[in-house]
Parts: structure tokens; sequence; C-alpha cells
């Protein structure tokens, strides 16, 4: 597996490709979506939904050989494109890896001018829970 | 007649840029309108020229703020036909407006038991005042239902009318649908059982000639901002007799009569709901826009609309996968729509990356959205400024993004 800042590396140059049109990048993202891995309908409840997006963002992490497995869904193609951005960079790697990780991927591709400020906040909590599961799954492994 | 959109459009500096290299296209104009270069020249006017606090001072510049001050109160009671200029007073916005009635009004004659009518149209500025009304004094929220076309259904309101109704409290036009409610039947009826109406005004007062005296209803609620004007500022209109009855909303300098420790007596309406300093700057600014609205004059300005709408529905059917939500026949100019298989957020944001400004979620209307089975919708709303040839892109950038989903 490329590491975590090569895979940032990819994604900036597939987004440079797009440059300033805002209509193709935006269909670009949509499109990331679709190749998700398939979220299961049995953990679509309330209690997986991510707080602070807009939109219904679904996210559940388990240990898998020691590394984070991650799988997530959305009701809004948009935001499905982001987290399966945010899964490539950072799914199936160890806690450390992946609360060590500068994600700045993010900034480069200027994703603040693309989302716009308010999902950005949504895109920020999605990050953190991320985390936050890595985080819990290593004092798990710790203890 | 037809409006030179041109010469309408120069008026406004802020139509006149791009967005995401695209020519913008404002079509939220039911969250908020732009505002013609008279009201920001008031702006700039008032403060360059006549800053001060009004009412009481004694000199020329207070005067001269104090005179514009109360001529924009003039100008609204010309707008909405009330008896008196006393009869108007300064809010934040309809939200406030709503929220003074609910707690002055309310706490005063509403009761246990007592019943307040809604419907399923509102906006949560006129659900959540009278649920928390009703929480403090147990009385009972009754809600008219709709049907799927976004009406309410008249004869169920009927049903919820009797001796135990104290208030309806009800939208004119519908900020998420663009329904009109046949509100002249509404306060009639609500009238004959006794009960006080308030119209809730925010998205009918910039398209329809509103004549208090003739709706006869107790209260209106509306915002300037809506209506080409300053954000931040609302109008309550009340019937004299009612205002007067009511006690006071905020207490405060300029509400007052006499103030001493053992008592304070109130100053007559409407000064005894304007505590504090009130927004000078954009009451008198607003008067601008009223008098912009006054020159093209509503009958044009919602035959404008209307024919836009119309333009839009027409566009819009022939594209696969188009949902209209809110078929109403008689609407303010709100096109709501979904399209099939895709979330209103992500139409909302290709539509943007082309240039097009509209609205996409719940509106602020979550028990309508729940009632019509649908997370949200799109909406594109018309204004004055707004063209076919807008709607033509809007009609073509919808077409695309469809297609994603509807091959």
């Amino acid at each position: 597996m490329n590491s975590i800042a090569e895979i940032q590396d990819e994604i900036v140059s597939e987004f440079e490709i797009l440059g300033d049109d805002k209509e193709s990048t935006i269909y670009f993202i949509m499109e990331l979506g679709s190749g998700m891995e398939s979220y299961p309908e049995a953990a679509r409840v309330e209690e997986n939904i991510i707080k602070g997006c807009q939109s219904k963002v679904w996210l559940i992490a388990e240990e898998q050989e020691g590394k984070v497995h991650y799988m997530a869904d959305s009701n809004t193609d948009i935001t499905k494109g982001l987290i399966s951005l945010l899964l490539r960079v950072l799914n199936d790697r160890t806690p450390e890896e992946i609360l060590d990780a500068k994600l700045d991927f993010v900034e480069r591709i200027g994703m603040g001018s693309i989302i716009g400020s308010q999902r950005s906040n949504g895109f920020a909590a999605m990050m953190k829970q991320i985390k936050l599961f890595a985080l819990a799954i290593q004092s798990n492994q710790n203890v | 007649m037809s409006f030179d959109i041109e010469k309408i459009r120069s008026l406004f500096p802020v139509l006149h840029q791009e967005v995401h290299g695209n020519p913008l296209i404002y079509f939220d104009n039911a969250a908020t309108t732009q505002k013609p270069q008279a009201v920001l020249d008031a702006l700039t006017t008032y403060y360059n020229h006549d800053n001060s606090n009004i009412h009481r001072g004694a000199h020329a510049l207070a005067d001269r703020a104090t005179r514009y001050f109360e001529e924009t109160r003039e100008t609204l009671k010309d707008f909405i036909n009330s008896k008196e200029a006393a009869e108007i007073i300064f809010t934040k916005g309809t939200t406030e407006s709503i929220n003074l009635v609910a707690a002055t009004f309310g706490r005063k004659f509403i009761g246990k038991g007592d019943e307040i009518i809604i419907s399923t149209l509102e906006h949560h500025s006129n659900i959540v005042p009278w649920q928390m009304l009703c929480e403090e004094k147990e009385a009972v929220l009754k809600i008219i239902p709709i049907t799927e076309s976004g009406e309410i259904i008249y004869e169920e309101f009927e049903k919820l009318l009797s001796s135990n109704t104290k208030f309806v409290s009800i939208v004119h036009a519908s900020n998420a649908l663009g329904t009109i409610n046949p509100v002249q039947k509404i306060i009639n009826a609500a009238h004959a059982v006794g009960a006080k109406v308030l119209l809730d005004g925010a998205q009918s007062t910039s398209h329809l000639e509103i004549d208090v005296q003739k709706l006869d209803c107790d209260f209106l609620a509306f915002s300037a901002h809506k209506l080409y004007g300053p954000t931040g500022l609302g109008v309550l209109y009340g019937k004299r007799e009612i205002l007067e009855s009511m006690p006071p909303f905020q207490g405060g300098g300029e509400m007052i009569k006499e103030v001493s420790f053992e008592k304070t007596t109130y100053n007559e309406i409407p000064f005894k709901f304007e505590a504090g300093t009130p927004n000078i700057a954009d009451v008198i600014a607003f008067k601008s826009a009223l008098d912009f609205i006054n020159l093209l004059g509503k009958k044009d300005i919602k035959a404008h609309e209307d024919e836009l709408l119309a333009y839009a529905n027409e566009r819009m059917s022939e594209i696969k996968g188009f949902i209209p939500v809110g078929t109403a026949p008689e609407k303010v100019s709100v096109l709501s729509f979904n399209i099939n298989e895709m979330h209103p957020y992500d139409v909302g944001m290709m539509l943007d990356a082309n240039g097009i400004a509209v609205r996409t979620g719940h509106h602020c209307t979550q028990p309508l959205m729940k009632r019509l089975g649908l997370e949200g919708t799109v909406r594109a709303s018309f204004a004055v400024y707004n063209s076919k040839s807008e709607i033509d892109k809007l009609a073509d950038g919808v077409s695309r993004i469809a297609r994603i989903k509807n091959k």
C-alpha cells in the first residue's frame, strides 16, 4: 500500500487536472463516492450518524488485524465522494498512522473553496470522527 | 406590461458579478432579495449626513433623522393601508414580530385549554413561538392539514374552529412551496368565533397587494430584507385597540412615558413596543425600497413574476427526472422541486458551480417536509430583476444535472 503522503499526492494531481472548472470538480467528487464499498444496511442507524454535517453521514469502524477498517455512506453524492477521499487516504492503516496523519491534501486541493464554508465544517467533523475511532481502537489494543 | 429588465437590473450592483466563471443568476429571492442602489445610497447618506439618535435630540441632525425615520412609517402605512402610522411597529424581522405577539398578546390573553391554530405550511418562526406559549399556558396547538399539492384543506380548518379558538396564526404565502393561502376566508371564519388572526406576510408582501383594513387581519408580520430593503429590520402591524390592550414586549428607553422607582407608565403605541434605540439607518433606507416597489407597482411586479414562474414550470417540466413540489394553482414566484434519485444539496451545489444561486434543504419547514415525505427540496424563487433567459440557463443546468441519474 502506498504511504499516506503518496496517496495525498495522487489526489492532488487528480484535482490539478480538473483545474478551475468547478462543475467538473463536483461531478468528479460525486463519481468518487459511487466506487465505495457498500455500507451495511443494519448499520444505517441514528447512532452512527456524524453530528455536525448538513447532510447525513454514517460512519463505522472495526479492527481488522491490528488495522482500522472504516465503512461510510451518505445520503448526498457529494458528501459521499468527500468521505471516500478521506477513506482512500486513511482506511486499513494502524491507529497510530491514522492519528499521526497530516492531511494536507484538503488544503492543497482547495477543498474550502470547492465545498464552501458550511460543508467544510461537516468535513472537519468527519475527520474528527475518523480519528476518534482510531483512538478508541488504539486504547483497546493497549489494554 | 413588461418591464425593461436591463434597466431594472442596472439598479442592483450586486447582480453584476461572476460566480465560478459564470454570470451570477440569483434565484434565492425568497430567502432575501438584493438591494437597489437607492437603498445603499440612503444608508450611506444617513451615516454621512444625518446620523443621530431620534425622537429626543434637540438639534438639527436629530430632527432630520427623526423626520426620515417617521416618513418610513408613513410610507408603510400606505403600503399596507393601515388606518394610521401608529399601528406600524419596527422589529428585527418577521420572527421577532411573531414572537412579540406571542409574548405579549399571548401571555395576557391565552390561557389554559385555549386553542391556537396554525397550518402545516408554516415556517419554524410561526410554529415555535406558539409551541413555547402553549407549553407555558397549557394551551393547545392545532394544525391545519394540507393536500399533496401543498394547499391547506379549508374544510379541516373549519372543523378545528370552535369557541376555544383564541388565535389563528397563518402564513399568507408559503416560503417553501409558494402556495398562497385563502387568507380572507380564514380571517372571516376565525373572527366569527372570536379569534384573532396574525398573517405571516414574509413571503407575500413583496408580491401581493396588501390591504390590512380590507383583509381585517389583527396582525401582519413581515421583513424589510425580502422587500428589497436592508436586513435586520421587520414590521409588525397591529390594530390600535389590540396593540393598546397588550403589555409591552421589552422594557427600556423610548417605550416609557414616565419612570420612577415606584411605578413606570408606558408610552403610546407604536413607541410602547420599540424599546431602546431602533435600527434607524435601516428604517430610513427601507423607504427607498418601498418607493422602488411602489414605482414599479405590485400589480406589474406580480404579473412579471407570474410569467417567470409559468415559463420556469414549462421549461423544467421537459426535464426527465424533474419532480415539482407544491403545485397549488395560486402561488407566489417559488419553484420548489427535486430531481429523481438526487439529493437537493447535490443539485444545489452543481447549480452553484454554474453561477446559479438557489436554496436547498428543508427551508425551515421541517413539519411540512415530513408531511410531504421529503428530506428537502431545491427552491428557485424569482424577483423583479429576473429574466426568462436566466430561467433558460437554470433549465439547461438542471437538465444536465438530472442526466447524471436519469439517463
